[in-house]
C-alpha cells in the first residue's frame, strides 16, 4: 500500500525539479531557455499520455493528433495582424483538441488491444492528412503565427507571450498546474477506478463499474491536456506544420513515458527531459562531428538499451540500484538475475 | 418458503451450431447454496456468465429480485445486487487488501466517479471495505499487498470484493480451485456463514465440498440439466451416476 511516508520523497523530488525549472532562467541563455521551454511542452504532452497509457492501460498511438490540433487552432484562430486574446484563445484550442478526443475516443474505445492502437493511429492520420492535403493547414509548408497572444484584462495587457521568458514561465505554470491536477485526479475515486480498469477491466465490470464512460472521460481529459501542450508549442515557435500530427510524434511521446517509467507522473517528466536531451546530445556536431547527422541511430540504440536494462524506466533506477546493493551485501544476485 | 432472489428460465446459449447451454431453468433462494456440477464443457461457466450479464443469452430470461434483468448490462446487474467471482483470481495484485475491497465498494456508493475527492477519504467505501474483509477473514491483512497473499487468501479476497458491493446473490465460479485441505475448510466455513443472508450459486469440481455445503444440486451434461434436487437425491440418481458421478 502506498503510504504518505513513502510518497514524501517522490513529492520532494517533483517539487525540486519544478522549483529548479522556476529559477533556471536566471542562469540560462536564449538557446537554453528555448530548449527547456520545448522540453516542458513535451513534458505536458507526455503527462497527458501517461494518464491514458500508464494510469488507464490504453495504449494510444494517435496522440499527436490532439497536440497538432491545439497547435493549429492556436495559429488559425489568432487574428492575422493583431494579438489574440489568451483568455478565450487558450480554452478554445484546448476544447478543440478535447472535441476531437471525444470523437476519436467514442469510436476507438469500442475496440481493445492492438485494434485500439491501430484505430487511434488511423484517426490521427485522418487529422494529419486534413492539414497536409488541404489549404486549411497550409499543406507541407505549414502556417505562421504572426502575432503572439496576450492576456489582457480591461484593455490592460497583463501577459504578452511574445518573448522567451514570458512563454517559458507560462509553460512552466501550465506544467505545474497539469502535474498537480493529474496528481489529484489519480488519487481521486475516478483515478482509482482508472487504476482498477488498467489492472482488470473484467473485474471492474463485475463489481458494478460501467467502464466505458470512465475510459472516455480519461481519453477526453488526456486529449485536452495534449491540446494545451500543442497550443504552447504553436505559440512558442510561431509556426506549425503537419509533422506536429505525424505518427512519429505519437511514437516519440510513447517512448518518453516508457523511458521515464510507466505508471508514474514523474516518469513522464523525467522521460520527456531524457528523450529531448538525448536527442540534443546525439545531434551535437561538437561531440559527434559528421556522424551527428545520423543522430537517430544513436538515439534509437540508447533507447533500446534503456528499455532492456531498465524495465521500470528511469524512475525505477534507484530501486534497481538499491536491490543490486542489497543483493551484493547479502551475497546473492538481484532477483532478475537469479535465473 | 425461501425467497427467490434470482430466477433463470429457458436459458439457452448458442455459439453457431454449438448449443453451450440449452433451456436451463433454476431458482436461487436466500439462505441456500445451489451448486451446479458437471464435467468440463458442460456449460456451467457459460451459465454463470449469462446470469451475471457478461454474455447475453440466445433465449430465455433472467430475473433478479423479481425484476427482468435479461437486457441489463453486467455492471447494472452488479449494482442491483448480483456479485460474482471468477475461476481465476481477478484481484488487483498491486493494491492492498483494503484497496481491493474499497474499490469494489466504491461502485455502490453515490458518485463513484468523483474526480476531486480522494478515494482514501471516502468513509462509506472504507467502512464497507473493512466489513467485507473482516467477514471474509482478511481483517488481519488489510494493509498487505494482494499479490503477496497465499492462494487461499486470494480466493477469500475474491469473495470479500464481492461482499464489498453488498450483493444479495453470489455467483461463485470454482472458489475452491487449487486450495489445500485447510484452505478448503476455511472457505466452506465462510460460505456457510454467507448462506444466511445471500442466495449462492456455486460451480465447483470438489464433490466432497459440494455435497457438504449445497442445499440443491443441479447436474449439467453437454449444456443440458439432467437432474436437479437435494444432495441425497442427486447421489441416488442412476442418471447422474451414469453420466457424471461414477459411483461417488
Amino acid at each position: 500500500m502506498t503510504t504518505m511516508h513513502s510518497n514524501t520523497p517522490k513529492a520532494l523530488f517533483a517539487a525540486l525539479c519544478l522549483g529548479g525549472l522556476a529559477v533556471y532562467p536566471l542562469a540560462a541563455g536564449n538557446y537554453g531557455l528555448d530548449l527547456v521551454t520545448k522540453i516542458m511542452v513535451y513534458a505536458i504532452f507526455a503527462l497527458s499520455l501517461e494518464l491514458l497509457v500508464g494510469a488507464t492501460g490504453l495504449v494510444c498511438f494517435g496522440h499527436a493528433a490532439f497536440f497538432g490540433i491545439g497547435a493549429y487552432a492556436a495559429v488559425l484562430l489568432s487574428p492575422e495582424s493583431s494579438a489574440g486574446q489568451l483568455l478565450w484563445l487558450l480554452p478554445t484550442c484546448v476544447a478543440a483538441a478535447a472535441a476531437y478526443a471525444l470523437f476519436m475516443g467514442a469510436l476507438s474505445l469500442r475496440t481493445q488491444g492492438v485494434y485500439f492502437i491501430m484505430v487511434t493511429l488511423a484517426f490521427a492520420q485522418m487529422a494529419y492528412y486534413i492539414v497536409h492535403d488541404t489549404p486549411l493547414g497550409g499543406g507541407t509548408d505549414g502556417i505562421y503565427l504572426n502575432v503572439k497572444p496576450v492576456l489582457a484584462i480591461g484593455g490592460t495587457p497583463w501577459l504578452n507571450l511574445d518573448g522567451a521568458q514570458p512563454i517559458y514561465f507560462f509553460t512552466w505554470a501550465c506544467l505545474v498546474a497539469v502535474f498537480l491536477f493529474l496528481g489529484l485526479l489519480l488519487r481521486s475515486r475516478f483515478g482509482r477506478a482508472l487504476a482498477g480498469i488498467k489492472a482488470n477491466e473484467q473485474r471492474m465490470r463485475a463489481t458494478g463499474f460501467s467502464t466505458y464512460p470512465y475510459k472516455l472521460a480519461a481519453f477526453v481529459i488526456s486529449g485536452a491536456i495534449a491540446g494545451l501542450a500543442g497550443f504552447l508549442f504553436g505559440v512558442k515557435d510561431g509556426y506549425v506544420n503537419p509533422e506536429l500530427m505525424s505518427w512519429h510524434l505519437s511514437g516519440a511521446v510513447l517512448i518518453m513515458i516508457i523511458l521515464g517509467g510507466l505508471g508514474h507522473l514523474r516518469g513522464a517528466l523525467i522521460g520527456a527531459f531524457a528523450f529531448a536531451l538525448l536527442q540534443e546530445f546525439f545531434k551535437s556536431e561538437a561531440i559527434f562531428g559528421a556522424f551527428a547527422k545520423h543522430w537517430t541511430l544513436g538515439l534509437g540504440l540508447t533507447i533500446i538499451a534503456s528499455v532492456a536494462l531498465l524495465p521500470n524506466g528511469l524512475v525505477g533506477l534507484p530501486a534497481q540500484w538499491r536491490q543490486r546493493l542489497l543483493g551484493k551485501a547479502r551475497g546473492v544476485a538481484p532477483a532478475g538475475e537469479q535465473a | 418458503m425461501s425467497e427467490v432472489l434470482l430466477r433463470g428460465q429457458g436459458i439457452t446459449r448458442r455459439w453457431g451450431g454449438l448449443v453451450a447451454v440449452n433451456d436451463v431453468a433454476l431458482d436461487l433462494k436466500r439462505g441456500e447454496v445451489h451448486a451446479v456440477i458437471g464435467t468440463n464443457g458442460a456449460g456451467k461457466s457459460t451459465l454463470i456468465n449469462i446470469l451475471s450479464g457478461e454474455i447475453p443469452p440466445s433465449a430465455g430470461t433472467v430475473q433478479l429480485l423479481g425484476q427482468d434483468v435479461t437486457a441489463w448490462s453486467q455492471p447494472k446487474r452488479a449494482r442491483a445486487g448480483l456479485g460474482r467471482s471468477y475461476q481465476r483470481n481477478t484481484i488487483y495484485p498491486g493494491f492492498s487488501v483494503l484497496e481491493n475491497c474499497r474499490l469494489a465498494a466504491q461502485a455502490r456508493t453515490p458518485r463513484p466517479w468523483h474526480w476531486w475527492q480522494s478515494a482514501q477519504a471516502c468513509s462509506a467505501s472504507n467502512t464497507a471495505a473493512r466489513q467485507a474483509a473482516q467477514q471474509a477473514g482478511l481483517g488481519d491483512v488489510l494493509a498487505s499487498p494482494a499479490g503477496s497473499l497465499s492462494h487461499g487468501q486470494k480466493r477469500q479476497l475474491e469473495i470479500a470484493m464481492c461482499l464489498a458491493t453488498a450483493p444479495q446473490v453470489l455467483l461463485l465460479d470454482e472458489p475452491l480451485a487449487g486450495m489445500g485441505a485447510e484452505e478448503t475448510e476455511r472457505m466452506l466455513a465462510l460460505l456457510a456463514t454467507l448462506k444466511a443472508g445471500h442466495a449462492i450459486l456455486l460451480v465447483e469440481h470438489d464433490m466432497d465440498a459440494v455435497f457438504r455445503i449445497a442445499d440443491t444440486i443441479t447436474v449439467m451434461v453437454n449444456g443440458v440439466v439432467i437432474f436437479s434436487g437435494a444432495p441425497a437425491a442427486v447421489r441416488s440418481s442412476p442418471e447422474v451416476q451414469a453420466a457424471y458421478l461414477g459411483g461417488h
